[in-house]
């Protein structure tokens, strides 16, 4: 058995707006294995980015609710002050690549300068052995060790996003976050980055969370799916299952509307939007979009557990 | 160093820039240079109201460049002085039978060209004796011949103002410098200041009859005929040479206004950056802060400073600093600062668990600080020309020479009403092209520095 490395129950986290309070992320539970891939997916707005904030605890001012338990091999970090988490969790255990990584490097710095600040500001290592190790890492995603030396309008955006992934590897934490890793790259780079991340699993044994709305590059890397949506999780199950024979509704209609190369197929799209995350409807939050709701939709499904650990929350499998 | 080499390689496309650069260069050597030559204590010696180093100078003469303006007929005379020490004397005669006293007659000579009066006539003595006191008898003779004797006197003080003789005065029945410079046919009980034509020209001889009475006793007597253009840059009521003043004025000005500019303004953008990170309360006490300074009046404030305390200039240095901290800067930093708080690569750096200072100083800061390289530039005159109004208004250290002090002199003698115009332009000069050379710079910095402003 794998030891455990993740475990997250009752996380909520609402924002205040002008309009309302966002239930961005709401009540979730989660656990998550060692050497385990972890792939989020949904639709733009469902939580997914709010939900592994919640989780590295980055979160704008205008919060209103933050709460649940996030425990982290053996310890519950929502309950560590702001500076210990920051000096103890950040970076030390979690990383994580944010979402428009290719503009999150600083542009007034250079990039081995950059790479390796996080060791300078955990580790207290002195600066030129800091820059050895980021060129050790560099060496790993496969850039070049001379552009430590650049600065980050000299890169390309895949040389980029292999920057920012080693900034998140050069502590060797415990779990990496990966936010749209590849969204904004072209398909020969998302493969190259990916064959990359491969690597790093197999070689490193390094447990990932990714979050993305590109289910085929999900396939790659992922050992388990979990689908979010309107900020509740409502599938989880291992990839293969996930991708062969999705449960939920909603995941199925997301399959439905990825293009497969072997099987000539209509692609299916959802009717409808999202639900607001202000004022989200009663019950199920997707029956109002589901082909397959009935009389027991009007109220919220509890996760049901299904054989081979796959979670669904739908009434369809009680 | 390359970028230093862009960045000026972009200022020569500004042509005012180039003259800029060209002032700014010009007013940096003359104040290291002044530095170097006259230091800090002599410049304050010379400055001072008890310092004998401008005795031989006239009261507020122009300018000698004047002269070059003036047609031959109206050139305003220089100072001239002779001594008896630089010309052999007519005779040396001993006296009495012991051979220790000694009457000397020296004559000095001095060409007199010009259509009007000397300022001033003088005499300085400079005697050696220990216990009797040398003896002399001075006459003063015209081109054409007139003798009137000037001195008669021992030697009891070493100056002798000759135009301001009293005695003298009865004696010629008319003003001594009118007088003495008169034309033979010219009556003097006549001649007054009114009425005076022009001084007779030619060449005026001194007889000088020296007695001393002592073996070691000697005597020199120095003529001095106080012109009316001195230096370059003309005298004050006290004789100083106001090149002094302009000179040192300088190095004061560009370090007031400099380090007024920068140091004020790095502090403003630093709390602005630290307001902005942090946020609420202290980005709230910050912003009140800076709206209640915005209300308070600075000069009366520097002014009422300067009577209780008499601060000198770095003191004042330090409180003007102080009172420019929470300006109206740190709303247009905060501005920025906003924009740059919320840039995918802060977040990247606030996820990997950088502190708040951390954060401030290495990330925010160094993306907008290029725009305080124009801000710098273009605030520096504003502070020269606050160091001047306060110098002006009689606030500051008093010994020291400034622009502020000289144009304050200037107010208080009434230059401007006995047309010493000389006296209030130079230091308005200099403080004019300093204020236009930083904001010529600082206008083509802005375009280079600001994007918004870039190719406009």
């Amino acid at each position: 058995m794998a030891e455990k490395l993740l475990q997250v129950r009752d996380l909520y986290l609402y924002f205040r707006t002008m309009k309302g309070v966002v239930q961005a992320v709401d009540g979730i539970d989660l656990d998550m294995n060692r050497d385990d891939a972890l792939a989020v997916i949904g639709e733009s707005g469902c939580g997914k980015t709010s939900f592994i904030r919640a989780i590295l605890r980055l979160l704008p001012r205008n919060v209103d609710t933050y709460k649940g338990s996030v425990v982290l091999l053996d310890t519950d970090i929502m309950k560590l002050s702001d500076e210990r988490f920051r000096t103890h969790v950040r970076w030390q255990q979690m990383s994580m690549v944010a979402q428009a990584a290719m503009n999150a490097l600083n542009p007034v710095l250079k990039v081995g300068d950059q790479v390796s600040e996080p060791l300078v500001v955990h580790r207290r290592i002195p600066k030129k052995q800091a820059l050895a190790q980021a060129a050790e890492v560099f060496r790993m995603v496969g850039v070049p060790a001379d552009f430590l030396d650049r600065y980050s309008f000299e890169l390309s955006g895949g040389m980029r996003q292999r920057a920012i992934l080693a900034m998140a590897l050069i502590t060797q934490p415990d779990l990496v976050i990966l936010d749209e890793p590849t969204s904004a790259l072209d398909m020969l780079t998302q493969a190259n980055i990916m064959n990359v991340l491969k690597g790093i699993k197999r070689d490193l044994q390094q447990s990932f969370i990714f979050i993305t709305h590109d289910v085929s590059t999900t396939s790659e890397l992922a050992d388990r799916g979990v689908v979010m949506y309107a900020g509740h999780i409502v599938e989880i199950s291992s990839a293969e299952q996930f991708f062969l024979n999705p449960f939920h509704p909603y995941s199925q209609k997301l399959m439905a509307s990825v293009p497969t190369l072997k099987v000539r197929k209509d692609l299916e799209f959802i009717p409808g939007r999202p639900p607001t995350l202000i004022n989200p409807p009663q019950g199920c939050r997707f029956a109002p979009r589901c082909e397959r709701r009935f009389d027991l939709c009007e109220q919220e499904p509890p996760l049901f557990a299904l054989e081979d650990g796959r979670q669904v929350k739908c009434w369809l499998y009680k | 160093m390359r970028r230093l080499k862009s960045l000026f390689m972009t200022l020569g496309k500004y042509p005012t820039s180039i003259i800029a650069l060209v002032i700014i260069m010009v007013l940096l050597t003359v104040s290291i240079v002044t530095v170097i030559t006259i230091p800090y204590s002599e410049a304050r010696r010379l400055w001072s109201t008890s310092s004998q180093a401008w005795e031989d100078y006239p009261k507020r003469a122009e300018p000698v460049w004047t002269n070059w303006f003036r047609g031959g007929g109206s050139k305003l005379p220089p100072t001239i002085i002779r001594s008896t020490k630089d010309v052999e004397p007519l005779s040396v005669e001993s006296l009495g039978s012991a051979g220790v006293a000694k009457e000397t007659i020296t004559e000095i000579v001095f060409d007199f060209p010009y259509r009007v009066h000397p300022s001033e006539l003088g005499l300085t003595f400079d005697a050696v004796f220990e216990t009797s006191a040398p003896f002399a008898r001075i006459t003063w003779i015209t081109p054409d011949g007139r003798e009137y004797q000037v001195y008669d006197s021992a030697i009891y003080k070493r100056r002798h103002s000759l135009s301001s003789d009293q005695p003298l005065q009865r004696a010629l029945g008319t003003f001594p410098l009118l007088g003495l410079f008169s034309s033979p046919d010219e009556t003097l009980r006549e001649l007054s200041y009114e009425t005076a034509t022009t001084p007779q020209q030619g060449t005026y001889t001194l007889r000088v009859l020296a007695r001393t009475f002592e073996a070691e006793s000697t005597l020199d007597v120095k003529l001095i005929v106080y012109g009316r253009v001195s230096g370059i840059a003309g005298t004050d009521h006290m004789r100083r040479g106001l090149i002094i003043g302009l000179l040192w004025g300088t190095p004061i000005a560009l370090m007031f206004g400099l380090l007024a500019a920068v140091g004020s303004t790095m502090v403003t953008f630093i709390i602005a950056a630290i307001g902005v990170w942090f946020g609420g309360w202290v980005d709230s006490v910050i912003q009140r802060i800076t709206e209640v300074n915005l209300m308070l009046p600075l000069l009366p404030i520097l002014v009422m400073l300067g009577i209780f305390y008499t601060p000198n200039i770095i003191t004042i240095l330090g409180v003007v600093i102080l009172l420019n901290i929470f300006s109206t800067a740190i709303k247009t930093y905060r501005a920025l600062f906003m924009q740059v708080k919320n840039s995918p690569y802060i977040e990247a750096a606030r996820a990997y668990g950088a502190g708040g200072f951390r954060i401030i100083f290495r990330y925010m800061i160094p993306k907008v600080a290029p725009i305080l390289i124009p801000a710098f530039v273009t605030l520096t005159p504003g502070y020269v020309f606050l160091e001047a109004a306060l110098a002006f208004l009689g606030v500051g250290d008093i010994s020291l020479p400034t622009w502020g002090k000289i144009l304050n002199n200037a107010n208080t003698e009434g230059a401007l009403f006995q047309g010493q115009f000389y006296w209030v332009l130079e230091p308005a000069f200099m403080l004019l092209i300093t204020g236009l050379a930083f904001a010529m710079l600082g206008f083509a910095l802005d375009r280079i520095f600001n994007p918004r402003l870039r190719g406009i």
